[in-house]
C-alpha cells in the first residue's frame, strides 16, 4: 500500500495526543500560524474550496461552499459547532482521532474560526465518549497554555475559545439542527429549514456545523496546499478517509485510505476479510441508514460517489460485513429497535411509523407474520420517507427496503415456516431477549 | 442568586416532593459555575447538561427536587429540565446499583454476541433488563450503538467506563471481579498504546 496515513499516522505511537508530539511529528499548528499571520479569512475559505474537501459527517456537502455561506454582515456572533456526536451505528473513527490525535482536531478549529469570523468553537462530544472527553479536556488545556487558543493568538489580535459540551445520549444529536438544540440545553430534536445554520444557527447566530474528521483534515490542507489534497484519491472525492470496518470481519478497526479504494479491499485487505469457515452475505457500507451491498456489487470504490452509484451512500463510511449466519429480517429488527428507540418523536411518520415497522419485523421475525406484511412494510415505509424533518425517516427505511429488495426470499421463508430458519451462534439462546 | 422567574407560570409543572431537597456541594457549584462561563451569560440553560451530570453523581439519580434545584440554578422552569430528563438515556430517573451495566446491543455489537452477554448477565444476577439485583450493586441496561464497534461487544459501566469484547463465558467471572476490585476491574479503551 503506497498511501501513507496522515490522519492516523501517529495514533498508535506513544503519548501521541501530547502537545509535545503534535508539535514534533505532526502539523503543530504550524497551519493555524500560517492561516491567521499570513492569510485572509477569504483566503482560508477559497483554499479549502481549492482542496474540494466534502463533509465526512455522512452527506458529503463541500466543506468551503458551507463556510462561505456563513452570514458575515452582521453584528452577532458567529459559531463554530463540531458535530462529535458520533453516533451512527457502525462508526468509531472520530473516536480514535479525538482520543490519539486531539490536537488536530483542536487546530482545525481554530482555522474554522478564524475563516469564518467566530471567537467561540463548541465540540459536541456523545456523552458516551467520558473517556474521549478527558483526551480532549487535556488537549485543549495544552492549546491554552501555548497560546494557540484563547486571546491574542500569534499576537494577531485573533481570538477564539474552544468548548466542550458533553451530550447525553440521542442519536439525534448527530443531525446538525438537532445539535444546535442540545446545545442550548433541550431535546435533541431538529429544526425546520431553512433558515439553514449558516444563516441562523446556534443562539439564532450563524453558525458552521462540522464533522470532526471534517475539521480535522483543514489543518493538513493549509500545510500542504490544496494540491497535496487534490493528488489523492478519485475526482471529486478527494482526501484521506477514515473506514470503519466491523462486524463478522478477522480484524475490524480505523482504516485510512484515499477514496479510490474499492469496498473489497477495505473488507479482504484492510480487514482481513471474513471470519474464517464463513462467506460473506451483505455489507451496509455507510452506517446503518445506508441499503445493504451484495457481495457481487462491493468491487466499487469507496467513495461518496462511487457507493452512490451502486444505489447506496458512504455515510459515516461505517462498513458493517455480515457473513451467512446473518438472518436478513433478525438484521432489519434490530436495527428498526435502534431507530424506534432513537427517533426524537417529532415528526408523526418517524415517530409512528418505526413502531409498526419494528412490530411487524418483530411477528415475521417471530414466526408469527402473514405473506401481506412483506408489502405493508414497504407501504409503510412508502409514508415514512421523505415526510420527515431530518433525514432520520429516510434511515430507518433503508435497512428494511433494502433487505426486502434483495433477501425477500428470507422474510417469505419466515412466513412459510413459521420460525427464523438461520440459527446462528451468536444469537440470544432465549427467544424473550431475542424478540425486544 | 436565584434565577428562576419571578411569576409563576402554567409551564412551571408542580413537580411532586419526593425525597429531600437537593442543593450542589461546594465543589459540584464550582464545577457548575465554571461549565456556565463557557456560553453567552443570558444562555445559561446551554449548562443544563453539565448540571444533571454533576446532580447525578453526587446523589446517583436525578430526584425530582433535583430538577427543581437546577431550574432555578439555570433560570428555566422545573417542566424544562423535566423535558430533557425524560429525553436523555444517561439520566437516571431513580436510583440504580452501585454499577449500571449498560450492554450495547446495536448491530456490531450484536453480530459478535452481544444478546448473549446480555442474557450471561441476566443468568449471573438473576435480573432482567432495567432491573436491579437485590443486593443494590448491579443494574443492567441495554443500550444503542456506543461507538467501539471494533471492540465488540462493550459494556459501558457508570457511564463513563468501558469494558470491551466481553464475551458471555466471562460474563460471571467479570461481575465478581467487579464486585471485588470495583472499576479497576475493566479493560477502559484499548486505543491506549501506553
Amino acid at each position: 500500500m503506497a498511501f501513507q496515513p496522515v490522519l492516523t499516522r501517529f495514533v498508535r505511537e506513544p503519548r501521541s495526543f501530547t502537545l509535545d508530539f503534535y508539535r514534533s511529528h505532526d502539523i503543530g499548528y504550524e497551519a493555524l500560524r500560517k492561516a491567521v499571520t499570513t492569510l485572509q479569512p477569504k483566503e482560508v475559505i477559497e483554499q479549502v474550496k481549492a482542496a474540494g474537501l466534502r463533509g465526512r459527517g455522512g452527506a458529503g456537502f463541500p466543506t468551503g461552499l458551507k463556510w462561505q455561506f456563513v452570514l458575515t454582515d452582521t453584528p452577532k456572533p458567529k459559531y463554530i459547532c463540531c458535530n462529535a456526536d458520533e453516533s451512527e451505528p457502525g462508526t468509531f473513527k472520530d473516536h480514535l482521532l479525538m482520543e490519539r490525535n486531539p490536537h488536530l482536531l483542536i487546530e482545525g478549529c481554530a482555522i474554522g474560526c478564524y475563516a469564518i469570523g467566530a471567537k467561540v468553537a463548541y465540540i459536541y462530544i456523545r456523552g458516551e465518549f467520558f473517556h474521549v472527553q478527558k483526551a480532549l479536556e487535556r488537549a485543549v488545556e495544552e492549546a491554552y497554555r501555548a497560546g494557540f487558543l484563547g486571546k491574542n493568538i500569534f499576537g494577531t489580535g485573533f481570538d477564539c475559545d474552544v468548548y466542550l459540551h458533553r451530550g447525553a445520549g440521542a442519536y439525534e444529536a448527530g443531525e446538525e439542527t438537532a445539535l444546535l438544540e442540545s446545545l442550548e440545553g433541550k431535546r435533541a430534536q431538529p429544526r425546520i429549514k431553512p433558515p439553514f445554520p449558516a444563516v441562523s444557527g446556534l443562539y439564532n447566530c450563524p453558525t458552521a456545523v462540522n464533522n470532526v474528521e471534517t475539521l480535522a483534515n483543514v489543518p493538513l490542507i493549509l500545510a500542504h496546499g490544496p494540491e497535496w489534497f487534490l493528488g489523492i484519491g478519485p475526482e471529486k472525492n478527494n482526501g484521506p478517509k477514515l473506514y470503519c470496518v466491523s462486524g463478522h470481519v478477522q480484524r475490524p478497526g480505523v482504516f485510512e485510505a484515499p477514496m479510490s479504494v474499492t469496498l473489497r479491499e477495505l473488507i479482504v485487505d484492510y480487514a482481513g476479510g471474513v471470519r474464517d469457515g464463513h462467506r460473506l452475505k451483505a455489507v451496509i457500507p455507510g452506517g446503518s441508514s445506508t441499503a445493504v451491498l451484495l457481495p457481487d456489487q462491493i468491487d466499487i470504490q469507496a467513495s461518496f460517489d462511487g457507493v452512490a452509484k451502486a444505489g447506496s451512500m458512504l455515510g459515516s463510511a461505517a462498513i458493517m460485513v455480515l457473513d451467512e449466519t446473518t438472518c436478513m429480517v433478525w438484521l432489519a429488527k434490530n436495527l428498526l429497535a435502534f431507530y424506534s428507540h432513537e427517533s426524537c418523536g417529532k415528526c408523526t411518520p418517524c415517530r409512528e411509523g418505526v413502531d409498526w415497522l419494528l412490530n411487524l419485523l418483530t411477528r415475521i421475525e417471530g414466526g408469527e407474520g402473514q405473506m401481506k406484511d412483506i408489502d405493508l412494510l414497504l407501504d409503510v415505509s412508502r409514508n415514512i420517507g421523505g415526510k420527515t424533518l431530518c433525514p432520520f425517516g429516510d434511515a430507518e427505511i433503508a435497512p428494511v427496503v433494502s433487505t426486502i429488495r434483495h433477501f425477500r426470499s428470507e422474510y417469505e421463508e419466515h412466513v412459510r415456516e413459521g420460525r427464523c430458519t438461520c440459527g446462528a451462534d451468536w444469537r440470544a439462546r432465549r427467544p424473550v431477549l431475542a424478540a425486544h | 442568586m436565584d434565577y428562576a422567574p419571578a411569576r409563576f407560570h402554567r409551564s412551571q409543572r408542580q413537580l411532586a416532593e419526593r425525597g429531600e431537597p437537593f442543593a450542589f456541594s461546594p465543589e459540584n457549584q464550582a464545577t457548575f459555575d465554571a461549565a456556565v462561563t463557557h456560553y453567552p451569560p443570558e444562555r445559561r440553560k446551554s449548562a443544563i447538561l453539565d448540571a444533571l451530570y454533576l446532580v447525578q453523581g453526587q446523589q446517583g439519580y436525578v430526584s425530582r427536587a433535583s430538577m427543581r434545584f437546577v431550574a432555578q440554578q439555570l433560570g428555566c422552569t422545573p417542566a424544562e429540565v423535566e423535558d430533557v430528563v425524560t429525553y436523555y438515556v444517561m439520566f437516571f430517573q431513580r436510583p440504580v446499583g452501585t454499577y449500571t451495566l449498560a450492554v450495547c446491543r446495536t448491530l456490531s455489537c450484536a453480530l459478535n454476541g452481544a444478546e448473549q452477554v446480555t442474557e450471561a448477565f441476566s443468568d449471573t444476577l438473576g435480573i432482567g433488563v432495567g432491573q436491579t439485583d437485590p443486593s443494590g450493586t448491579f443494574t443492567l441496561l441495554e443500550f444503542e450503538c456506543l461507538g467501539a464497534c471494533d471492540r465488540a461487544p462493550v459494556v459501558m459501566v457508570n457511564n463513563d467506563h468501558w469494558q470491551e469484547r466481553l464475551t458471555p463465558d466471562r460474563v460471571p467471572e467479570f461481575v465478581e471481579d467487579l464486585r471485588v476490585r470495583g472499576l479497576a476491574a475493566l479493560s477502559g479503551c484499548h486505543h491506549k498504546v501506553e
